[in-house]
């Protein structure tokens, strides 16, 4: 025993961890058990047990099958999720590709308004698309004028298709736009100078190189959009599998089992979805940007190639701009139906709005910090013991953190009532019931992209930075401090406005677990707003408010960042 | 694909400039059918960027280029058939190696039953069909340069352009391959022009070489023409270690000579004319060390450096200082360092250049 104390401890240190570390480590695994583990599992264990007895039991997924509206709604989940991958292909791909590879005079504000649609709610974009490409919407009236017929483009689950693929879109638009970037010109040109050129340069050299981007978008996609909850909801599509959850949990009550058992069939066709893309991805995270390499080439274009890439560009750009068009026009709209523009204008809707409503802007203002707070902390920490420690087990928390990707809103919504029904606050009222919850949902909801951000900035950070301090007597705390935080801060603050903005217009989880108005967030008075024609004005009013908010967040995050690179460029 | 005629290139009168950058100036070069040829320069010299105008993917402002005498200016990159292998190789990392070296073959609308011995014939001449089925990421190196080679001569172009194709290779691996390169020219007969920054690339496997600064060319001859007539400074610094002396021609007849500073000057033997303005450049080898006391500049030895077979002494001389290196015999011949020492400058190789 003499001997051991007398050991130096320094070699033992080396193969695991500091005390704080651990701490951390541990703080984390808490964290993430008790909001992200526990709900799921709980939701899962419901679905496996019998009603009452608790028993083992494969009744309630018989039933389910047996059910010929969850059988219905499962094919149509997975029709919309797939179609509206394509559709949304079809918007970015040109998008992606003209303002990477081309020299396009605007490919900045391309992008950035490619961006926009992520920054308002889906729903609130559909009952905008609605007045312009419904029934008796703009487009078709006009058309219906001059040509005599109508085209149903917002019918059933097409519609659902439409506005998912507009919301969605830029999803693929960024992780293909940043796979395009990253192919080393000498790629194109080698194949060129082989003989190739055109769309055969396009189709076999430069799309296989970008298709993990591709795939990473797409997968995004397809899982946002089978678990969400919201958009249909909104365009009265009940025969899919989160409304269905939904309402079983909301019009049968908690004890239902089916609720849980479409929860657990969310999780499967998600976890299911993500793994195929990251299988068919295997081995194929291609960097060409290569030692002795060009960079990437912008091609110039002739005069009527610029014409049609113009024409293409604005045309999608109004697609998936017309939301937010549209919703600006409902809330100055005095009345909007059967007409192609409103009747008159008004700003009534915003004075409603600012006079009634004022406490969902302060509580999603409120949220959304706080769930970015908890995002860019939980982040920064789960990567620094990933990247920088030998920690055992630390890259379970990685793991784990990330899989939050693969649980459904309406899922985590479900758990967290069922979890945290019975835990009681100390004035006795349920703790699911507390606001708090709302942003740890969101925070849970919003963490892999915080994680994702927090990670690939601290990667940039050389260690022999850090080397660098330890050898001039900073401790490790104190090295993180002074060197690691400060160089990693515009990762952070991008993580931070991920999951912000997200936060901001997220509704999925949200929907199931505000208990009272004076909680809700905006997105849920949006949603009660939309509810009844004659809250269309102001619910567009508190639409509008919503993406500026975020809009504006962004912009100066992004200014911020911006003006932090600039800074290390200069100086280094 | 073994007995085709080379082709010739012609540069005339090349200009080309991005903004205010001129990056090259009236370049015309003229390549023979058949030749290994060299562009070699510092970095930035519009070395690359010459290359690149040659395969199409730089345009002119002014000039031409020309193939077996057909204008290829304004073709595209698709219709020059001119090979380039490029300095990062630029393998497609999603295609196997067959598929890369299939990929030129294919687009020239080969058919189907052709590209496969093609192909293996191709691998064949760079030793590698046993890798076929491999993917570009599980190659080395030197593995990945020779398949980037195969899939370009693999369609036959009529100029092959090395874009540094060693500069991503170790140091024995280079040598190696240089020969393999040279070699394989021979062998095909193909026009061939490579760009490096390594003289010694440069000088061990080229015919002719093309010294290329500040995007203009500087000289273009043999590897042995531009060491021992140099048409500049640049080209006497560049290629080898060179002795610059500023200074001035005095005296006249049998009595001239070339005063370096106040007390240090040289003889000329009558032969050599210089103009007024210029500046005396020897190499290294063509000096000798005697004692102190002996004809010759008079100096004291400042550094010594032992390079194996030769010893190089820095000699500061009046102020200036000469390089001087003499074949190592054995360690008692070392001069060191302080000694005073006569330097003999062998006339008949001096050369004067005025700019």
């Amino acid at each position: 025993m003499a001997t051991a104390i007398e050991a130096p401890r320094a070699p033992a240190r080396r193969f695991t961890a500091t005390p704080g570390q651990m701490l951390l480590a541990a703080l984390i695994a808490l964290f993430l058990a008790l909001f992200l583990v526990i709900p799921v599992v709980t939701v899962i264990y419901v679905a496996f047990t019998e009603k009452g007895t608790g028993a083992f039991t494969l009744i309630n997924f018989y039933d389910f099958a047996r059910t010929d509206l969850f059988i219905a709604s499962f094919w149509n989940s997975m029709y919309v999720a797939t179609m509206t991958v394509v559709l949304a292909s079809l918007f970015a791909l040109p998008l992606a590709y003209l303002t990477t590879r081309f020299e396009f005079r605007g490919a900045g504000i391309v992008q950035m308004l490619g961006f926009i649609p992520l920054i308002m709610p889906p729903f609130a974009g559909a009952v905008a698309m609605q007045l312009l490409f419904g029934r008796n919407g703009t487009i078709n009236l006009l058309l219906d004028d001059w040509f005599g017929f109508k085209i149903p483009f917002m019918e059933g689950l097409n519609g659902v298709v439409f506005a998912q693929a507009v919301h969605y879109f830029p999803f693929i638009l960024i992780n293909l736009s940043a796979a395009l970037r990253n192919i080393d010109r000498s790629m194109e040109e080698a194949a060129q100078n082989l003989g190739s050129h055109g769309f055969r340069l396009f189709r076999r050299v430069v799309f296989p190189l970008a298709m993990p981007g591709y795939i990473a978008g797409a997968s995004l996609v397809f899982v946002k959009v089978f678990d969400d909850l919201a958009t249909p909801l909104l365009l009265n599509v009940k025969d899919m599998l989160a409304p269905q959850a939904y309402l079983r949990i909301t019009s049968i009550g908690l004890a239902d089992p089916m609720g849980y058992v479409i929860a657990v069939v969310l999780i499967v066709v998600s976890v299911a979805a993500m793994g195929a893309s990251a299988w068919v991805m295997k081995g194929r995270d291609y960097a060409t940007v290569q030692r002795g390499g060009g960079g990437l080439s912008k091609r110039p274009m002739n005069r009527s190639q610029a014409i049609g890439a113009y024409a293409i560009v604005l045309l999608i750009l109004f697609l998936v701009l017309a939301p937010h068009i549209g919703l600006f026009l409902l809330s100055i709209a005095t009345v909007w139906s059967f007409s192609p523009l409103p009747d008159g204008y008004t700003f009534a809707h915003y004075a409603r709005v600012f006079a009634e409503s004022s406490v969902f802007i302060k509580n999603t203002l409120l949220y959304a910090t706080l769930a970015g707070i908890i995002d860019v902390v939980l982040g920064t920490a789960i990567a620094y013991l990933v990247l920088r420690t030998k920690l055992p087990g630390r890259h379970w928390l990685d793991w784990t953190a990330s899989a939050a990707l693969a649980i459904p809103g309406v899922v985590l919504g479900i758990g967290y009532l069922r979890t945290f029904f019975d835990v009681k606050m100390p004035d006795g009222t349920s703790f699911a019931s507390f606001w708090i919850v709302i942003v740890l949902a969101l925070a849970i909801r919003r963490l892999p992209y915080a994680l994702r951000a927090c990670y690939a900035a601290l990667q940039q950070v050389s260690t022999s930075l850090e080397e660098a301090a330890e050898n001039l007597g900073a401790t490790k705390s104190r090295t993180v401090r002074r060197i690691v935080l400060p160089l990693m801060m515009g990762g952070m603050l991008a993580g931070f406005v991920t999951s912000f903005a997200t936060a901001a217009v997220e509704l999925s989880a949200t929907l199931m677990l505000v208990q009272s108005t004076s909680d809700a967030p905006l997105a849920y008075g949006l949603y009660v707003f939309m509810q009844s024609p004659a809250g269309r004005g102001p619910g567009a009013a508190l639409g509008i408010i919503a993406v500026l908010l975020v809009a504006v967040c962004t912009l100066i995050s992004n200014w911020i960042i911006e003006r932090n690179q600039h800074l290390r460029s200069t100086r280094t | 694909m073994s007995d085709r005629q080379g082709v010739a290139v012609e540069v005339q009168n090349v200009d080309l400039s991005y903004g205010t950058n001129h990056i090259l100036k009236d370049v015309s070069l003229s390549i023979r059918p058949g030749e290994f040829f060299a562009f070699l320069g510092p970095s930035g010299c519009g070395k690359t960027t010459l290359l690149r105008l040659i395969a199409g993917f730089n345009q002119a402002d002014r000039g031409e280029v020309r193939l077996g005498g057909l204008d290829i200016s304004h073709l595209p990159p698709w219709r020059r058939d001119v090979g380039m292998v490029f300095q990062s190789y630029a393998l497609w990392p999603h295609m196997t190696v067959a598929r890369n070296v299939a990929f030129g073959l294919e687009e020239r609308k080969v058919p189907r039953a052709e590209i496969a011995p093609k192909v293996k014939s191709a691998l064949a001449l760079v030793g590698l069909e046993a890798l076929a089925d491999r993917y570009p990421s599980q190659l080395s190196g030197g593995q990945q340069q020779r398949v980037a080679l195969a899939r370009t001569i693999a369609v036959e172009p009529k100029v092959l352009l090395l874009d540094e194709p060693l500069s991503n290779l170790d140091a024995k691996m280079r040598v190696q391959v240089r020969r393999e390169l040279r070699d394989l020219q021979q062998r095909l007969g193909l026009t061939t022009i490579f760009v490096t920054h390594d003289q010694e690339e440069a000088n061990s496997i080229c015919d002719r070489i093309a010294v290329l600064n500040d995007g203009a060319v500087q000289q273009v001859g043999t590897p042995m023409e531009l060491y021992q007539r140099p048409a500049n400074l640049f080209v006497a610094s560049f290629l080898g270690t060179a002795n610059i002396l500023p200074g001035r021609i005095a005296g006249d007849g049998a009595g001239r000579i070339f005063a370096i500073s106040d007390g240090a000057e040289l003889p000329l033997p009558p032969g050599k004319l210089p103009p007024k303005q210029s500046k005396l450049v020897f190499r290294p080898q063509h000096a000798a060390l005697n004692p102190a006391g002996s004809p010759g500049l008079a100096g004291t030895i400042a550094h010594r450096e032992f390079l194996g077979a030769v010893v190089r002494y820095g000699v500061s001389i009046a102020g200036t200082e000469i390089l001087v290196e003499s074949p190592f015999g054995s360690a008692e011949d070392l001069r060191d360092i302080g000694s005073p020492v006569s330097v003999a400058v062998d006339v008949e190789r001096v050369h004067f250049l005025d700019a």
